[in-house]
């Protein structure tokens, strides 16, 4: 099992793409918001939160297409379906793989995104935890997404509309602590309900990616 | 009743069959109904002494946001049997059932905006109850899209069927979370089963029967476009059979 | 550690291709597959591996004994030789890799990265994966595509070594491999009829 994880993280690295794509879309996106809003700071300093989740929330889903699709071009889906590995095992480490590339880099680079949007001092805490303790639940609800739409042609796009509105809980959630959090107050609740979220969904979510990705293999 | 004998309408042949009885019935007393129900509700019953007559309008959006959920609630059970129990007919009903759903959904979503416009002063807020209601719009033309997307026909019916229940807890959990912001304009329930709770005699009768009419308007057509998936997916079968000679 | 498939009908694309497949294949013997383009070899192949259930019929194997082998090779262009065999090797719980890249003359590539290997290694490095994986029954659809000669003899040895240590394998092929012990199975005959009726019943077939 390891051995895939290994595998994915070094195509991540070496086909490029991986840890700097997300980021600098994630940044693109952090950049533009100011020159759609205009450059108040205090009105920047009110959305900020949410920007920056909305930016890390479409930086991931740009990324989730390549999950499978390229494991599936190459035939190694099928080799990994006749392997000694469960399917359920599989796609969890391939969401692993995919946060280690994706999430985890853009929850790190988040602090200087919020320093861009004029963030206050007391929201970076509840800020990189909420996307800590939420972008897992992004990656897991993502594969089950890119399993989804493996065989298709063009699934990028329709990848997107299915998964958004699965993504609407862990936003509104992660959304709040970081607002919250921002804005002084306790983020206890919205915390403990994005952990569970994000619990849930690596627990129970595995499952049907698998069922759907042995259906698409047939 | 022999439960068993229920199986039975989910083969193709046997489910044209009986439609083709039921079908007429069903779709004569679904316009009654909804005539009748339509009719009461505009000309016959009071106007309300704070609403006015913009009231009326709840002849057409509580029907329609009734089924827009319970349709979603019948996708979730037919894909369940498909999975368990491989009835075609059962998959195709659900994807006959999802542009009905998606139909309600929008027209609940625009008589609530022409109803709040007057009440509250603007066609749309971002209550808990409108948005959980444009997430449910959203996961129905997911739900068509990937319906449409894929050529094979038991695939298509096995990944839907996931991503309707997948989707009906993801929509359960936005329903709740959006509570979270706990602001809302939109008043309580306008029907519950304690009577304390219920709109006035005068307004609950007629919505009652279009309600009635909604759902035997929804069996209708659901029952027609369910025949059409099984006629469709039947030429595919014959085309696809042709081909290989 | 055999393979048997008893009264096997598969389909593709919901329509039967092929019906009533018999056959039993013992350690230390192989049976070639023939039969025009499009007929379903690739569908029986894939259907004895498990990617996609029977319509009717059984496949009985232990489910540790295959490994399938189709068009793609499941190689990734960035890493190296060595590392592609690694990983695989590691999935199937195995570390050795070095006699596989002897057994399909791959040791002068080792470090090569796979992306600037031509068609020809491509395949051969594919192979070489059937090596590392240590299972006793190969299932090969059209292994010898883009070889050259010496490396479609590299192959026959390959198989006539597997197949004398106690192995078996399933081919579906339309050269001759050299395999003179081989079993040919032409699978023309099995093609499904077309049922005649106008009724239609649950499957719609």
């Amino acid at each position: 099992m390891s051995a895939l994880l290994l595998r994915d993280l070094r195509l991540a690295v070496r086909a490029g793409g991986g840890f700097g794509l997300g980021l600098a879309f994630f940044l693109i996106v952090v950049v533009l918001v100011p020159f759609g809003v205009g450059p108040a700071q205090d009105l920047l300093q009110v959305i900020a939160p949410g920007v920056l989740w909305i930016g890390a929330l479409l930086a991931c889903l740009l990324s989730l297409d390549r999950i499978f699709a390229l494991d599936w071009e190459d035939g190694s889906l099928d080799l990994l379906v006749t392997a000694p590995l469960p399917m359920e095992a599989v796609v969890s480490i391939k969401a692993l793989a995919h946060w280690l590339s994706t999430g985890l880099p853009l929850v790190l680079a988040s602090p200087l995104f919020g320093l861009l949007l004029n963030l206050p001092v007391e929201g970076y805490k509840p800020l990189v935890l909420s996307l800590l303790l939420g972008t897992p639940a992004l990656s897991v609800i993502g594969t089950f997404g890119a399993a989804l739409t493996v065989g298709l042609k063009r699934g990028g796009l329709l990848l997107s509309l299915l998964v958004l509105p699965l993504y609407v809980p862990t936003l509104i959630f992660g959304a709040e602590m970081a607002r919250r959090g921002a804005e002084g107050l306790s983020t206890g609740t919205p915390l403990l309900l994005l952990a569970g979220i994000t619990c849930g969904t690596i627990a129970l979510l595995p499952f049907a990616s698998a069922a759907v990705l042995r259906v698409n293999l047939r | 009743m022999n439960l068993n004998a229920l199986w039975e309408y989910a083969n193709p042949k046997k489910f044209i069959q009986t439609t083709d009885r039921v079908l007429p019935w069903v779709s004569g007393l679904a316009v009654v109904a909804l005539v009748v129900g339509l009719v009461w509700g505009f000309f016959f019953t009071p106007e309300d002494y704070r609403q006015g007559s913009t009231v009326k309008i709840i002849y057409l959006h509580v029907p329609s946001a009734l089924m827009a959920i319970n349709i979603w609630l019948m996708m979730l059970v037919t894909s369940l049997i498909w999975i368990v129990r491989r009835h075609h007919v059962s998959a195709l009903a659900a994807r006959a059932a999802a542009p009905i759903g998606a139909v309600m959904t929008v027209i609940a979503l625009i008589t609530g905006a022409i109803w709040g416009q007057p009440m509250w002063g603007t066609w749309w807020a971002w209550d808990p109850r409108l948005t959980s209601f444009l997430i449910l719009f959203l996961f129905y033309v997911g739900y068509m899209a990937l319906w449409e997307a894929i050529e094979n026909d038991d695939t298509a019916a096995d990944l839907t069927s996931i991503l309707c229940l997948v989707g009906s807890v993801f929509a359960l959990l936005s329903r709740y979370a959006v509570n979270f912001w706990n602001q809302g304009l939109h008043q309580g329930a306008s029907l519950s089963l304690d009577k304390e709770e219920n709109v006035a005699d005068v307004f609950y009768h007629p919505l009652l029967v279009c309600i009635a009419g909604f759902v035997l308007l929804f069996i209708a057509l659901v029952l027609l476009r369910t025949r059409t998936e099984i006629r469709a997916r039947r030429m595919r079968a014959l085309l696809a059979r042709e081909r290989m000679g | 550690m055999s393979l048997r498939v008893c009264d096997l009908t598969i389909t593709r694309g919901g329509i039967k291709v092929l019906e009533g497949i018999s056959f039993d294949l013992r350690p230390g013997h192989c049976l070639v597959l023939r039969g025009p383009n499009g007929i379903g070899k690739t569908t029986l192949l894939r259907t004895v591996a498990r990617l996609q259930p029977p319509f009717a019929g059984r496949v009985e194997a232990d489910e540790d004994a295959l490994v399938y082998a189709g068009h793609a090779d499941g190689i990734k262009a960035q890493l190296s030789v060595a590392e592609n065999l690694r990983f695989w090797a590691q999935v199937f719980g195995k570390t050795e890799i070095s006699p596989a890249l002897e057994a399909f003359d791959l040791v002068p590539l080792t470090d090569r990265p796979a992306g600037a290997l031509s068609a020809g290694q491509k395949r051969r490095l594919g192979l070489a994966r059937l090596l590392v994986t240590g299972r006793p029954i190969w299932v090969l659809d059209e292994p010898t595509v883009s070889l050259d000669r010496d490396a479609v003899a590299m192959f026959a040895r390959a198989v006539r070594a597997h197949l004398s240590g106690g192995g078996a394998a399933l081919i579906a092929t339309h050269i001759d491999l050299g395999l003179a012990e081989a079993e040919v199975l032409d699978v023309t005959g099995y093609r499904a009829q077309a049922a005649e009726r106008d009724d239609f019943d649950e499957a719609f077939l």
